[in-house]
C-alpha cells in the first residue's frame, strides 16, 4: 500500500498552478463573469499545450495516454482558480467517454480534441442544462439510450442564467440523426453510467482546489485584518471556523484521489468511491465557503470583493452532477445491500 | 500510488484474522475498567503476547514482528473487525513506548518493553492535576532531586489517571526546577505504583466504572533510570507522546469503520434494509459511514507521509478531532435508531447488544476531552498547521 502521487504526477501539477497563474490572473475572472463569452481559446490552448486536455486521450490519437489519477491534481488546480472553461468537461468527461467506444468517429473527435481544434461539451438527461454550450466545438449528449456527438451550430441553445457568472448554462434544443450517433443500447448506457462516476470525481477534485483556495485566502486575511487592536485570526473563535474547514478539505481529498484511483484503475468500487468522493466534496467547499464568508465579514459579502466569485463556484459545482445527499443515496443502496458495487 | 493490500500484506491479514477467528472470546469479557474486567483483559493481553499479536510492529526483542506501519493498520482493522477486548495495555504501548523508543536508553528499553508487551507491568498515565488539565504546563507535583540516593523525591497529586487503580506503573510530568520557565522546568517520570508513599484511589467515571484514579505522591522515591529523556526537558518528550495519542496509534482506523459496520447493521437489522427506518436519519447513518470511510483512507495517506520519512507533527490534531467526533456521531445515531430500547443497559432484558451502545456513547463522550481537549487541538491546527497567530498576551 503506497497513497501518494509520483513525482511526475506532481510536476504535473506544478507545471498547471503555474501556467494558469501566468494565463489567466485573478483580474481575469471577473472579466470572464462579464464578457459576453466568458471563455477565451488562448486560454484553452495554453491548456492544450500543457497537456490538461489531451491528458487522458490514447497516444494513437496524439494524446498523452495518461489516467485520472494523472489528471485528478491538474483539475485541483483548475478548481483552484475557479477557472471559466469546460475543462472537466472535455478533458475529464468526453475524452475518456469517447475512449471508451470502439468507433471511428470517437477516435476522429478524440484527435481533434488532443490537438485544442474542438472543445466539447457534454449534456446527459439527468443534468439537464449543458455547461459552456455556446462555446463548444461538439456537443456530446444523450438521448434515451442513445448518445450522439452534436456540432454547435447545429444546435438551439436558450441560456440559463447561473449564480456564479463564470458558469454558462443552457437548455439545448437538438436533433439526433443517424450520423450523429456515437451508441445506442447497452452500450450507451454503460458509458453514460461511466461518465457520470468521471463527472463526479472531476467535480470534486475542481471543488477540493476552491475550497483550499478560500481558505488560503480566508487564512491570510484574518493574519492581516485587525480588530481590538489585534489580527482576528487570533481570536479564539476565529481559529476553530478555519480548523474546522481545512479539517473538511483535509478529509476530503484523499477520498477524491483514492476515486481517482479506483477510476483509472477500473476497480469494482470505483462508482461507490466516485460518489464518496463527490459527496465529500461537496460538503467540503460549501464549509470552506461558509466559513470564508464568515471570517472575512461585510467585505466578504460585497460584490466588490472577490470572495463571492468563489463561493459561487463552490455552490454551483456542489450541486452539479448530483449534490452530497444524492450521491450519499448511491453510496446506501451499496451499504444497505439494494445494489451491488 | 498503490492501494491494494500487497502479497506480504494479504498474507499478513489472512494470519492475524485467522488468529482472531479462533482465539477472540466467543463472548464479550465483563469490562475492562473493572477490577474483575481487568484481571481478564490481562489474561487475553498474555495470550496476545503469546502469540506474538500484542505489539505486531514492535522489534522481534521486545516481542513484536517487525511489522510495517501499514500491516499494523491491517492488524487494528482485523482485530476491530473480529470484536476483540478492549487493549486494556494500550496506554503503555501506544503512548509511552514511542516515548521509550525515540528517548529511552538502551537499558530502559529493554528493562521496561519485554514486560509492557507481555502485560507484567501495566503502565497509566500521569499528568492532569486537580488545577492541571488543558493548562497542562500549569502542573504543580514536585519532583526534588535527592542527590545522594541518585533520583528524585515526588510530592503532589495526578489525576483522571484511565484504569490507575489497575495499574501498577504510571509515567508523567513533574515540576523539577520550580524556578524556570513553566514549560521548561519538567521532567518525564517513570514512576513504581508499588513504591512506599504512593496512594491510589480509584474514582468511578461517567459510566459507574472505577475506570479512573487519584494518585496521590507523599515523598515517593524514584531513581534516576526513572527519569525518560533529559532532566528538565519533560516537556518536549511528553509532546512527542501527544503526537502518537492524537493521531494513528491511540484510534486507528480500524475501530471505527468497525463500529459503522455494526452501525449499519443494526439499522438493517431494526428495519427491512434500513427502509423502515426514518430517511433522514438511514442518511446520516451512511454520512458516519462515509466519515468512517473518509478517516480510514485519510490514513492511508497519513501512513505513506510517515513510511517515506516525514513527521506527523500539529497535524495529528486533525485526527484526534475528527476520529473523537465521528466516534460520538456514530454512537448517537445508534442511541437514536434504538428509540426507546436506547436507555436499556447491560441487564436489562430487552437491552439490544447488552446496552453496548449506551455504554459505547458515554465512552465516546470522553473522545473530545482525552488527549487534549478538541478546543485545544482547534488551537494548535489553527497555529502549528495554518500558522494564525497567538493570541495576545493580557
Amino acid at each position: 500500500m503506497r497513497f501518494a502521487f509520483d513525482d511526475e504526477q506532481l510536476l504535473f501539477r506544478k507545471n498547471v498552478r503555474d501556467v494558469l497563474t501566468r494565463v489567466f490572473p485573478a483580474t481575469q475572472l471577473r472579466q470572464a463573469w462579464t464578457s459576453e463569452i466568458g471563455r477565451s481559446r488562448e486560454r484553452w490552448k495554453a491548456l492544450a499545450e500543457l497537456g490538461v486536455v489531451s491528458a487522458l486521450v490514447p497516444e494513437a490519437q496524439g494524446g498523452l495516454g495518461m489516467t485520472e489519477l494523472d489528471l485528478v491534481l491538474a483539475l485541483e488546480e483548475c478548481g483552484r482558480v475557479a477557472l471559466p472553461e469546460p475543462i472537466s468537461e472535455t478533458a475529464a468527461i468526453v475524452v475518456p467517454l469517447l475512449r471508451e467506444l470502439s468507433n471511428e468517429a470517437a477516435r476522429g473527435l478524440l484527435a481533434r480534441i488532443a490537438c485544442g481544434a474542438v472543445i466539447a461539451t457534454v449534456g446527459f438527461e439527468s443534468e439537464r442544462y449543458v455547461e459552456s454550450a455556446h462555446f463548444a466545438d461538439v456537443l456530446v449528449l444523450q438521448k434515451g439510450d442513445e448518445l450522439h456527438a452534436i456540432e454547435g451550430k447545429s444546435v438551439r441553445l436558450q441560456a440559463q442564467r447561473s449564480v456564479d457568472g463564470g458558469r454558462r448554462l443552457f437548455s439545448v434544443e437538438w436533433s439526433p440523426a443517424s450520423a450523429t450517433c456515437l451508441a445506442r443500447g447497452e452500450e450507451a448506457r454503460r458509458v453514460v453510467a461511466a461518465a457520470r462516476d468521471r463527472a463526479s470525481l472531476a467535480l470534486a477534485a475542481e471543488l477540493v482546489g476552491l475550497a483550499r483556495c478560500m481558505i488560503e485566502t480566508t487564512v491570510a486575511y484574518a493574519k492581516v485584518r485587525t480588530q481590538f487592536g489585534q489580527p482576528i485570526g487570533s481570536f479564539q473563535a476565529v481559529k476553530h471556523h478555519l480548523a474546522n474547514a481545512h479539517l473538511e478539505v483535509e478529509v476530503a481529498a484523499p477520498m477524491v484521489y483514492r476515486a481517482a484511483h479506483s477510476i483509472a484503475h477500473g476497480t469494482a468500487a470505483r462508482s461507490m468511491h466516485a460518489s464518496m468522493a463527490k459527496a465529500r466534496a461537496s460538503d467540503a467547499a460549501n464549509a470552506a465557503a461558509r466559513c470564508a464568508l464568515q471570517v472575512h465579514g461585510a467585505i466578504g459579502y460585497s460584490f466588490e470583493h472577490d470572495l463571492h466569485l468563489f463561493m459561487k463556484r463552490a455552490w454551483a459545482l456542489a450541486g452539479a452532477w448530483g449534490d452530497a445527499a444524492h450521491h450519499r443515496a448511491r453510496c446506501a443502496d451499496v451499504i444497505f445491500g439494494t445494489n451491488d458495487l | 500510488m498503490e492501494l491494494d493490500d500487497s502479497k506480504d500484506e494479504i498474507a499478513f491479514r489472512d494470519e492475524a484474522r485467522r488468529w482472531l477467528e479462533e482465539n477472540v472470546p466467543k463472548n464479550a469479557l465483563p469490562s475492562g475498567d473493572t477490577q474483575e474486567g481487568f484481571a481478564l483483559h490481562v489474561e487475553w493481553e498474555k495470550k496476545l503476547f503469546a502469540a506474538r499479536w500484542s505489539v505486531v510492529s514492535w522489534p522481534k526483542a521486545y516481542g513484536g514482528r517487525e511489522a510495517s506501519l501499514v500491516e499494523w493498520l491491517i492488524f487494528e482493522e482485523e482485530y476491530y473487525r473480529a470484536a476483540a477486548p478492549q487493549r486494556v495495555t494500550q496506554n503503555g504501548i501506544f503512548l509511552l513506548a514511542p516515548t521509550l523508543f525515540e528517548f529511552g536508553t538502551e537499558a530502559q528499553r529493554q528493562k521496561l518493553l519485554p514486560r509492557m508487551s507481555s502485560a507484567e507491568d501495566l503502565w497509566c498515565q500521569g499528568w492532569s492535576e486537580p488545577n492541571a488539565g488543558s493548562d497542562l504546563a500549569g502542573l504543580k507535583s514536585i519532583a526534588s532531586r535527592d542527590e545522594a540516593r541518585g533520583g528524585f523525591v515526588l510530592s503532589g497529586q495526578k489525576t483522571w489517571c484511565t484504569r490507575g487503580a489497575f495499574c501498577n506503573k504510571l509515567f508523567g510530568l513533574f515540576r523539577s526546577d520550580p524556578t524556570a520557565e513553566r514549560h521548561k522546568g519538567l521532567t518525564y517520570l517513570m514512576v513504581d505504583l508499588g513504591a512506599p508513599g504512593v496512594t491510589v484511589r480509584p474514582v468511578d467515571r461517567l459510566d459507574g466504572d472505577a475506570g479512573f484514579a487519584e494518585v496521590f505522591f507523599d515523598d515517593v522515591f524514584v531513581p534516576d533510570d526513572g527519569v525518560l529523556g533529559t532532566v528538565h526537558q519533560g516537556w518536549s518528550v511528553a509532546m512527542a507522546t501527544t503526537g502518537s495519542e492524537r493521531g494513528l496509534t491511540l484510534r486507528s482506523p480500524g475501530r471505527f469503520v468497525a463500529t459503522a459496520a455494526r452501525l449499519v447493521a443494526l439499522c438493517k437489522r431494526l428495519g427491512h434494509r434500513g427502509h423502515s427506518v426514518d430517511a433522514r436519519l438511514r442518511d446520516r447513518v451512511v454520512q458516519a459511514y462515509l466519515d468512517a470511510e473518509a478517516y480510514r483512507v485519510y490514513t492511508l495517506q497519513t501512513v505513506t507521509k510517515v513510511t517515506s520519512g516525514a513527521a506527523i507533527g500539529a497535524e495529528s490534531s486533525l485526527n484526534k478531532i475528527f476520529w473523537s467526533e465521528m466516534d460520538v456521531r456514530l454512537h448517537e445515531l445508534a442511541l437514536e435508531l434504538l428509540g426507546v430500547r436506547a436507555e436499556l443497559v447491560e441487564g436489562a432484558p430487552d437491552a439490544i447488544d447488552g446496552g453496548a451502545w449506551m455504554k459505547g456513547f458515554q465512552f465516546a463522550l470522553a473522545g473530545p476531552i482525552y488527549a487534549g481537549t478538541n478546543e485545544i487541538q482547534r488551537n494548535v491546527v489553527a497555529e502549528r498547521v495554518l500558522g494564525l497567530p497567538r493570541a495576545a498576551a493580557k
